[in-house]
């Protein structure tokens, strides 16, 4: 019995050891060597401008459509609620405030980790299951700076630029459909708005929220992809991972950034 | 397979829209544009009791936004709450202009209300109000009620 216990625990253990520490001290690692390898990334920037495309404008059209319905779903909710107090003119407040805080950087962080985090992770396993990247080694190119770095500074260049374009474009569904469709007083809708939202507190935090989580998701997905079983299942694998490990750090780093940014003063 | 030309060309217009989707939120949205700390001059109220009032709530006269509270302490001497307001440069007020705590609607948010007075000499960055009167605090007022009622049924005794 109690050997069986043993036995239970060091399996647990070793679990622990190999999944969670052993990959967490490789992903470190793993970041120190595509941040030291970065240099080839910006002096042959096309590198980086293809990864941009990749991770950038191919994401687009989900970022601005999806930025555009939640903007209109928040300006139906939030003016349902607002009435009900007479001040449905606070509609401008509560749909920017919302999108620059929060669901700008954290929607577009999501969606950024499905649209384009599984991509680069996809891409850099299969590189590697079909030894491409052994190749890159034999002819003495460090994928790391070939592959790796690349693909890492083109999310993190594409993540600000992709939520300031989700969260204007839910102010503009905002507005759609407060202005244009409820009927909400224009004049009052944008000055209640700016006289409430302030540069440095909430459009520089959101960017730099936006910022950090495009360095997680980007960061996971190349590290998942770089250390992906070499097989068809271990590719499958780890584009699971990525999906979930940077929604989860995405969600997880708002709520430690929010923390930092908005103790209330 | 995309040419180069073409792959720079999408990465351009993608970085214009995201820059400019960055700007919008930045003047639109925040209205960068007015009360930047360069052109605003720094302006003192003490308050008995300042209620709601928050950081960056707006300093208005006459109804128009002419500035920003920027920072509130609080004073050991005199046990009183020391505003200051950032008052945008184009504005000028005469030295005995006071400052009233209102508040915008019923449940809105609390913000300053100067009313200049007839002093020929402006005031300059670093002055501090004379004339003050504080945030209306709903306890206080009820506690002034119910003791002037009290006081009304005593006299008629």
């Amino acid at each position: 019995m109690t050997a069986r216990v043993l036995e239970l625990l060091r399996a647990l253990g070793g679990r622990l050891i190999n999944n969670w520490v052993w990959r967490l001290g490789f992903a470190t690692r793993f970041l120190w060597l595509t941040l030291k390898e970065s240099g080839t990334s910006f002096r042959r920037f096309h590198l980086t401008i293809r990864e941009i495309y990749f991770a950038g404008v191919l994401s687009l059209i989900i970022i601005l459509v999806s930025g555009l319905f939640v903007g209109m779903v928040l300006g139906l909710q939030g003016y349902d609620t607002l009435v009900r107090y007479g001040s449905s003119e606070a509609l401008g407040v509560l749909v920017s405030l919302s999108l620059v805080r929060e669901l700008g950087p954290v929607v577009a962080g999501l969606l950024f980790a499905s649209r384009a985090g599984s991509a680069i992770t996809a891409e850099i396993g299969l590189m590697k299951a079909t030894e491409q990247l052994s190749a890159m080694e034999m002819m003495a190119v460090d994928p790391i700076a070939r592959v790796v770095a690349p693909r890492f500074w083109g999310g993190v260049i594409s993540m600000p630029l992709l939520a300031a374009l989700f969260s204007a474009m839910g102010v503009f569904g905002g507005y759609l459909v407060g202005v244009r469709l409820i009927g909400v007083d224009e004049g009052s809708f944008w000055s209640q708005m700016q006289a409430a939202v302030d540069f440095r507190e909430d459009i520089v935090n959101g960017v730099i929220k936006s910022l950090v989580f495009g360095v997680a998701v980007t960061w996971i997905a190349v590290f998942e992809g770089y250390d992906a079983p070499p097989t068809a299942e271990g590719v499958s694998g780890a584009t699971t991972r990525t999906v979930v490990t940077s929604s989860l750090a995405i969600l997880a780093l708002d709520f430690v950034l929010t923390a930092l940014m908005f103790r209330g003063t | 397979m995309m040419t180069r030309k073409e792959l720079d060309l999408w990465v351009g217009i993608f970085a214009a829209i995201g820059i400019g989707a960055m700007l919008f939120l930045s003047l639109k949205v925040a209205n960068l544009a007015t009360f930047t700390n360069s052109d605003s001059y720094q302006i003192k109220a003490k308050f008995d009791n300042i209620g709601g009032l928050k950081v960056r709530a707006p300093v208005k006269s006459a109804g128009v936004v002419v500035g920003r509270v920027g920072e509130i302490t609080f004073d050991n001497q005199t046990f009183e709450a020391v505003v200051t307001m950032n008052i945008g440069a184009k504005y000028e007020f005469p030295k005995d202009t006071s400052a009233k705590i209102l508040t915008s609607g019923l449940l809105g948010e609390q913000y300053i209300g100067l009313t200049p007075g007839g002093d020929s000499v402006n005031l300059k960055s670093g002055d501090t109000i004379k004339l003050t009167q504080s945030a209306v605090v709903l306890e206080n007022l009820i506690g002034q009620f119910l003791y002037n009622k009290a006081a009304e049924g005593d006299a008629k005794k």
